[in-house]
């Protein structure tokens, strides 16, 4: 696909660290409204290839762009998140010292300066929006609660809110699974489909169970660039990919 | 959108610090002036000093808090700033002494006579007005603090890194102000000061007067710091220092807050500095010596940290033990005061009133939940849920309800 017509385009993108190359000339394009599981082993570099994406590690060589005209190399983390890129991390981090409620109003979508936010008076309509996630992340009950008293598997539903309360283009979920029963995670399944619904969705996780429920195009990550691009049942066939990642 | 602003700042707990600062700033000055002396009640000169010194470490304390306890910025270099804004003042007293100097010289003060000068510096003019002093009181501190926080928050200096440089500031400073030709009077500093805006500042009246003043600028520093710690606002400094990359990824400029409370913190500490030298009567570098902030980080860390009136409670607590103690056991304070801080950090790391509130909640939710267990079919509030939703909890009396009504459900 043309850069042009796409909402995330990366190419020939490389990132070295100390000489180890985590990310080696990474190609990858997403279609505007389109969901996409990408899955490889553990140091693939599928964290990485975030972190580039979101401003923060900066691209040794290649190019990034958003909407087909923002080159994301040249942003920092907060702007890019103002464009509407949404990060949720492998390793939940929400605001611990605040309750679930703050935690999704902070992540809101609403201005973003020092001045806005001082002034902020909360509004009716930033309320219903509030419970509808609180909802749809079923924490209403915990909405007081401290995020630190969460068990894991909440604040993975916390951070996922709060990347919904951000209302933004593009999501990027890493690892959403990670540390959940299966219960959880069939429900976490659920959950994204619903939100790629109305939102462009770029999941990276380990549980072929959850990627298989997903149904979606699978990128398979091998040494810092695409090893196969297909259907899951497409790459599960591909030789090379067994080998390195399906077969071990 | 102003009103509620300032509302904000109100609750019981800011209730009762205004209702006890509002008797200290009557009383004192009241039991000097009033009651007669002799009667157990008066409050002698010294001691209303004393305690007006108090007040401007406690304002000090409180513009520390608001970077280290609500933002995660150690700053080990606010003495700079208090000092700064001491120095401002301190130049509008030295002007007005004129003809009343030992060289009677009407425009110089007498160390520029001394030195041979033979015309005031360009930065000495306008001092002789009280508002360009005051004024001066807080941009100086202010635009240096703003200076160095474009520079230092733009290029992600924290944790450690920023509190050694917060220090070499201080320290630089300390060595230019020793310097002669700095034109701030070098090693002895301002001193020899005769009145305040007419007033003779040794006379009892002036002394309460300036106690007062100290007490006013210690409430309004104090409600303008809680109505930015509880907006929004607040929440975003918190979850800086909690997780600042994860607030940058929700796209705040982590730099542009950082900025905004340092430059204000500065500049109460400017105030703070102001206060502090018409009532001790001098200013000089020794004010800038890097160990000064660092005894302020030790106030508010034995006080509270990120709690406002931990701050002031606990500037006003550690000088009153010092001051006790350089009296009784003068070689011992600084190890009584070393031993505090590891004391508190060991036992008391959320500080005194931290431990108090902590305390206060754990307890009122045991009751709350033995209410629930004699039979009561509602079910208790979780611990610290100020905004739990009233149709979970019909009895809100039972859950902490904030000032502000914003974290009240939507239906
Ligand atoms: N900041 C860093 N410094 C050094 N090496 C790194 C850094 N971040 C990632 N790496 C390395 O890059 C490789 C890819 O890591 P990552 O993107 O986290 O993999 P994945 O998320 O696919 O498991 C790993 O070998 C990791 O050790
Ligand atoms: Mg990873």
């Amino acid at each position: 696909m043309a850069r042009s017509n796409s909402l995330l385009y990366l190419d020939g993108v490389s990132v070295s660290f100390d000489g180890f190359k985590a990310l080696n000339e990474l190609s990858l394009t997403i279609a505007p409204g389109e969901m996409r599981a990408i899955i490889g082993p553990n140091g693939a570099g599928k964290t990485t290839m975030m972190d580039v994406i979101t401003g923060k590690t900066r691209p040794d060589s290649g190019e990034v762009y958003f909407n087909g005209t923002v080159d994301l190399t040249g942003e920092d983390e907060a702007s890019i998140a103002e464009l509407g890129i949404g990060r949720k991390f492998q390793k939940p981090t929400v605001f611990e010292s605040h309750t679930v409620l703050d935690n999704l109003e902070l992540a809101l979508k609403a201005p973003r300066g020092p001045f806005a936010t001082l002034f902020h008076v909360i509004a009716q309509s930033e309320k219903k929006r509030l419970d509808y996630l609180l909802d749809l992340i079923r924490l209403g009950p915990k909405r007081g609660e401290l995020a630190a008293n969460l068990s894991h598997g909440q604040k993975q539903w916390l951070e996922i809110g709060m990347l919904l309360a951000q209302d933004p283009k593009l999501l990027l979920v890493d690892e959403p699974a990670a540390g959940m029963t299966d219960a959880e995670t069939a429900e976490t399944a659920e959950l994204l489909k619903d939100i790629a619904n109305d939102h462009s969705v770029v999941v990276v996780e380990h549980d072929m169970v959850f990627v298989r429920s997903l149904g979606v195009k699978v990128t398979v990550l091998h040494e810092g660039s695409v090893l196969a691009e297909g259907s899951l049942d497409h790459v599960s066939a591909d030789e090379r990919v067994v080998e390195v990642y399906l077969g071990r | 959108m102003m009103s509620s602003f300032l509302f904000r700042a109100m609750d019981t707990r800011a209730g009762i610090f205004l209702a006890l600062m509002a008797a200290v700033i009557i009383l004192v000055p009241a039991g000097n002036l009033l009651v007669p002396e002799g009667s157990p009640f008066h409050v002698p000169t010294y001691a209303v000093t004393l305690m007006g010194k108090y007040l401007t470490y406690a304002l000090l304390a409180l513009a520390v808090d608001l970077v280290w306890g609500y933002c995660g910025i150690l700053s080990l270099g606010h003495a700079a700033f208090f000092a700064l804004g001491g120095y401002a003042m301190g130049m509008y007293l030295m002007r007005q002494i004129g003809t009343r100097g030992v060289y009677g010289d009407p425009i110089l003060p007498d160390f520029m006579v001394f030195l041979n000068w033979k015309e005031l510096p360009w930065y000495w003019y306008g001092f002789d007005m009280f508002w360009f002093a005051a004024l001066m009181v807080v941009l100086v501190p202010g635009l240096l603090a703003f200076v160095f926080g474009w520079f230092a928050f733009r290029s992600r200096v924290t944790g450690v890194y920023l509190s050694i440089i917060t220090q070499a500031l201080t320290y630089a400073l300390l060595l230019a102000f020793f310097r002669n030709d700095m034109g701030f009077g070098g090693n002895n500093g301002l001193t020899d000061f005769k009145d305040i805006l007419g007033f003779d500042i040794q006379a009892d009246t002036t002394r309460a007067g300036l106690f007062a003043a100290s007490g006013l600028a210690l409430v309004l520093c104090f409600l303008l710091c809680r109505a930015i710690t509880r907006s929004k606002l607040g929440k975003v400094l918190v979850a800086v220092r909690d997780a600042e990359s994860r607030t940058r990824f929700l796209g705040y400029r982590v730099e542009h807050y950082k900025l905004f409370v340092w430059t204000l913190s500065a500049m109460m500490a400017g105030i703070a500095g102001a206060l502090y030298v018409p009532q001790v009567g001098i200013i000089n570098p020794g004010e800038f010596a890097p160990a000064n902030s660092i005894e302020v980080v030790i106030w508010v860390a034995v006080g509270g940290r990120g709690t406002l009136v931990g701050a002031v409670l606990g500037a006003v607590l550690v000088n009153f033990a010092k001051t006790w103690f350089t009296a009784a056991l003068p070689d011992i304070w600084l190890f009584a005061l070393g031993g505090l801080f590891v004391v508190v950090t060991l036992f008391l790391p959320k500080g005194i009133v931290g431990t108090l509130s902590q305390g206060w909640s754990a307890l009122r939710q045991r009751k709350v939940s033995a209410d629930y267990e004699a039979g009561s079919d509602e079910p208790p509030a979780p611990p610290q849920s100020p905004s739990a939703p009233a149709k979970i909890h019909p009895k809100p009396a039972a859950s902490r309800l904030p000032a502000d009504a914003e974290a009240q459900p939507a239906e």
